[in-house]
């Protein structure tokens, strides 16, 4: 067993030469990130105990004797948990700990409740692995790329120390110890912040496509650490500082570039970077030493005696791998090949697992020869809306099925486009509710059918020319652009209904 | 009636089948036994007198209605080790002076269930670390037998409340030896059970890959009494095996049944000889010695089989189990419950001062030692060293297994020592040299009195089985019981009648 004091990402030597982009040098500094994600596992109850793992409840109100490490009390393993880190293992590729061994992490802090954190040193659930992410570098610049994980293991979460909650005290609350968390721990692979974000974005994405995470941000049930260091090019690695606890994906960005900035100010002034834990302020936008490493705890680690090894069966290994869903990089070709779409729309349908369930739910409604539009109208119209109202596929006001309901009627060219766009609105608003065909009972009900009975429109056609004189002669003397006009006259005649098509034939026809 | 003390729990139980005796006088006794002569031993830390005569009252109408469950109303006392919901568990540190558990350790519910009357909680080595039970923040405790000499650790309290006839039988717990040590001082039998057989939840860990409940009582089917309900598998200690179950006392009386002149013809012994080498007293191994010639008169055959040298079984011990014990003692830091030192002025010195003062010289030096083995650089030399060493020592003990059904040896390399002999730590530790190796193997193992030594003090044999064969044990100290007196024989605190 490993005995070292720090389990943190940085391997020496590990760096894979083929990563570097020159265009990504800053002031002639390659930048080397790893990063380490903790995500909370999202079982009923916590890891070692029964107890719920809620979040936002009185303080040690979701705490068990067990999770409060009272004088006696013994850890048991929650199973859920190795469901659910054997599902992360399977998503990123990776050699499965199919022996694995839980360890004591000894350290003394008040929010530790038992003196030690029980964690997977030796021998964890999850080895090396892989992610392919697209990195976004800015307009017209975006390109795939491999990141390597290095491992992934369980562990308790601590509890929290609460500062100013009882005057000159501080307290401590233990809802959150004994919480699941997974620890994903990639290879220093990142060479910038855009690529570290598309990295987080992506295990973001995969965790919660897993189903294995609610992985909110703003909870802290998804938690990044940054471990950053420059060099030169072809250089030794850097001495690397470690940003803790970013809690969004804007701050994780700018904290990075802050942190690049510092470091690259240290050695152009003859300085040298000193290893540290650093926190970044948002207020100043500035990063700041925690603690330097020198500092840093041996943390004692040896085997947990109170948990037995855990064996993972060949066919749990199976049954698990039967019921995965197909992965969100698998899904995006599917989409691009089966239904044509652009790599572009098919990387947007399946920025989650339940937007791609719902793109895919519609197109099977409305047939595969129109699943362009229906990106266009899930991508614009739909996620446009939902955005305003900062909601998201899974809280839509409009079902796949009324959706499809509504296309079926522009494909049938019953709807319009333009009366396409109220029918939406209707449906967004959700004025017949939960019915399937809620589209056909506004179209009828706000009497939005498309009129295309040829007489009709000749009707209008010819009242309206008769009632633009002006316009008429405008366009007979060579003004094309009259003729727009006369349409959007009968188009407002009909009330939006004419069949644009039979419009402009008709008004042709008897323009001359 | 003032020789209830004196009977076995056989015959509690049938006094009270048979209404010779209610549970209430049962407990009465005890109680008076206890209030006038337990300043002389010092073996309790807790008493839970009047909750006592209250389920005693209970256990008699419940059989008066027709219970029939055999322990219902028969008293019995917990090592301060185990946590009992609403009542003071201190497992004798000042660490835990003042710590009332909310909850009652999983044996605590079980024997509770089966009916048995709790009369408080024994006294014993602080953290269950010591071997004379001298580092008790609550005093020493005396030898029934003979008030200058030890109890033995750490279960002392526990031996000497049996040996005293303040209780029919006690639970108590061993790490590395805590059960049989004391057992064999105070002339008592003690069980300490496969690893894995006793639910671990609620017993306060020292060393938990080592640590295991057991029962202490003057017989063998005594011990078998107390152990039944101890055992079986709990969802709450993942250590704690789903095995089969047998039935103790069923066993022991089913093979007393087909036993004839010869009872032990087909068993084989095994002796090894590096369990009767040096640092043997001698009257210890002459006592061990007649007993075992006994049991070959009685039909055994012994046989000789080698196991681990002793002093590196020793070795291995004090490095793996003060390694687990400076983890497990962590939580205790001031914070959440026990001892907090007054008034800190920072963290720091809230978790330093709160561990100086709380813990006492034994468990500091253990703490210390565990942290050392643990700590970066070290690691690989002495932890890991240390656990493939017990590989080999478990790999010993079954290449033993082969030759032999069970392996005897004397359970310490003397008799109770005086208090005042003030042994040094390392001295100390070799008193344990016979019964650890069975902890680090998680082998079942018993301690019965064989005789005495010219001082009239008590000695101990011990047998080890092989995993899960605690009957088998509990059966032939029972039937070799059968046969001899050495059981029978009271310590001079047991002779007095209040």
């Amino acid at each position: 067993m490993n005995t070292a004091t720090d389990n943190s990402t940085v391997h020496e030597n590990t760096v894979r030469p083929e990563a570097l982009r020159s265009e990504l040098l800053v002031d002639g500094y390659e930048v080397v990130i790893g990063i380490e994600v903790h995500c909370q596992l999202n079982t009923d109850s916590k890891i070692f105990s029964s107890a719920p793992i809620d979040f936002g409840h009185e303080p040690n109100t979701q705490a068990s004797i067990v999770d409060l490490g009272l004088p006696g009390v013994l850890p048991v393993l929650n199973s859920g948990v190795v469901e659910r880190a054997l599902k992360f293992g399977m998503g990123v590729d990776a050699e499965l700990g199919l022996f694995n061994t839980f360890d004591r992490k000894n350290y003394f802090y008040p929010d530790l409740p038992k003196g030690y954190q029980i964690t997977q040193m030796a021998n964890p659930i999850v080895g090396r692995g892989h992610i392919d992410v697209v990195v976004n570098e800015g307009d017209n610049n975006e390109y795939p790329k491999r990141m390597g994980i290095t491992r992934a293991h369980l562990e308790e979460d601590a509890g929290k120390s609460v500062h100013d909650a009882v005057d000159g005290m501080t307290g401590v609350d233990l809802n959150r110890a004994g919480t699941p968390l997974i620890e994903i721990v990639s290879e220093p692979d990142m060479r910038s912040a855009h690529e570290a974000l598309a990295y987080i974005k992506a295990i973001h994405q995969l965790v919660t496509w897993l189903g294995i995470s609610d992985a909110i941000m703003a909870e802290g049930s998804f938690r990044c650490d940054c471990n950053v260091s420059i060099r030169k090019p072809g250089t030794p690695l850097g001495t690397r500082t470690e940003l803790k606890n970013l809690n969004s994906f804007r701050n994780i960005e700018r904290a990075i570039n802050r942190e690049i900035e510092r470091q690259i100010d240290i050695i152009e002034e003859g300085g040298k970077v000193v290893q540290a834990t650093m926190l970044y302020d948002p207020e100043q936008d500035e990063t700041r030493a925690m603690r330097s490493k020198e500092e840093a705890n041996d943390y004692r680690y040896f085997p947990d005696p109170d948990l037995l090894p855990v064996r993972i069966e060949q066919h749990t290994v199976d049954t698990i791998r039967a019921t995965m869903p197909e992965l969100p990089v698998a899904r995006r070709a599917r989409l691009e090949i089966e239904l044509e779409l652009s790599e572009y729309d098919a990387r947007i349908l399946t920025g989650s697992r339940q937007l791609a369930d719902y793109f895919e739910a519609v197109v099977s409604e409305v047939g595969q020869q129109h699943a362009k539009i229906a990106a266009n109208w899930v991508m614009g119209d739909l996620l446009g809306a939902l955005n305003k109202d900062d909601k998201d596929i899974t809280t839509s006001p409009i079902s796949a099925k009324q959706l499809a309901g509504m296309l079926k009627r522009l494909f049938d060219d019953t709807l319009s486009g333009k009366l396409a766009k109220k029918a939406f609105s209707a449906l967004y608003e959700r004025e017949f509710g939960d019915a399937e065909d809620a589209a056909d009972q506004i179209i009828e009900a706000k009497g939005l059918k498309q009129e295309t009975d040829t007489g009709a429109i000749k009707a209008i056609v010819e009242d309206v020319i008769a009632n633009n004189e002006a316009m008429v002669e405008e366009y007979r003397g060579g003004k094309e652009k009259a003729f727009n006009g006369l349409v959007g006259q009968v188009m407002k005649a009909s009330r939006g209904s004419a069949n644009p098509q039979q419009v402009n034939q008709i008004l042709k026809e008897l323009l001359g | 009636m003032s020789e209830l003390h004196l009977l076995s729990t056989q015959q509690l139980i049938t006094g009270l089948q048979d209404q010779q005796f209610s549970s209430l006088e049962l407990t009465e006794h005890y109680i008076k036994r206890i209030d006038a002569l337990d300043s002389k031993i010092n073996s309790f830390i807790t008493h839970t007198s009047e909750t006592a005569r209250a389920q005693a009252q209970a256990a008699d109408e419940m059989r008066a209605q027709g219970d029939k469950r055999p322990l219902l109303g028969v008293p019995m006392a917990h090592k301060d080790i185990f946590c009992t919901q609403g009542v003071l568990t201190t497992c004798g540190s000042k660490m835990l002076h003042n710590f009332v558990s909310p909850y009652d350790a999983t044996i605590v519910t079980n024997i509770a269930r089966a009916g048995m009357i709790s009369l408080g909680k024994l006294n014993m080595d602080e953290f269950a670390m010591g071997s004379d039970n001298s580092s008790s923040y609550y005093g020493t405790v005396q030898n029934p037998w003979n008030l200058e000499r030890v109890p033995g650790g750490s279960s002392g309290g526990s031996a000497s409340a049996v040996a005293a006839g303040f209780i029919p039988v006690a639970t108590a717990s061993d790490t590395g030896g805590s059960i049989r040590q004391p057992a064999s001082f105070c002339g008592l039998t003690g069980i300490k059970p496969t690893y894995g057989r006793v639910s671990r939840f609620g017993m306060i860990a020292y060393a938990s890959s080592l640590d295991q409940a057991g029962s202490l009582g003057r017989s063998a089917k005594d011990c078998a009494y107390l152990l039944q309900p101890m055992v079986g598998h709990d969802p709450r200690d993942a250590t704690c095996i789903k095995y089969d179950i047998p039935d103790y006392v069923q066993d022991i009386n089913d093979a007393e049944a087909q036993a004839g002149d010869k009872p032990f013809a087909g068993l084989r012994i095994g002796i090894a000889k590096e369990y009767f080498g040096k640092g043997l007293n001698a009257e210890v191994d002459k006592v061990v010695r007649a007993a075992l010639h006994k049991y070959e008169e009685l039909g055994a055959t012994i046989v000789e089989v080698n196991i681990t040298d002793p002093e590196i079984t020793l070795a291995t011990y004090y490095m793996l189990a003060p390694a687990e014990a400076s983890s497990n003692l962590s939580r205790f830091d001031g914070v959440r419950f026990g001892y907090r030192c007054e008034n800190p002025k920072d963290l720091i010195d809230l978790y330093t001062r709160s561990r100086s003062e709380g813990f006492g010289p034994e468990v500091q030096r253990r703490i210390l030692m565990g942290t050392y083995a643990l700590s970066a650089g070290y690691f690989d030399a002495y932890y890991i060293k240390a656990q493939k060493v017990r590989r080999l020592i478990i790999k010993d003990f079954d290449d033993a297994f082969a030759n032999c059904d069970v392996i005897a040896s004397p359970t310490a390399p003397t008799a109770a020592y005086k208090l005042s002999d003030n042994l040094d730590p390392a001295t100390m530790y070799l008193g344990d040299v016979y019964t650890i190796g069975v902890n680090l193997a998680g082998l079942p193992a018993l301690s019965q009195p064989v005789g005495l030594t010219s001082e009239g003090l008590p000695v101990g044999l011990q047998l080890i089985g092989q995993h899960w064969q605690e009957s088998q044990l509990l059966t032939t100290a029972h039937l070799f019981q059968q046969h001899t007196d050495h059981h029978l024989q009271h310590s001079a605190i047991a002779k007095e009648t209040v």
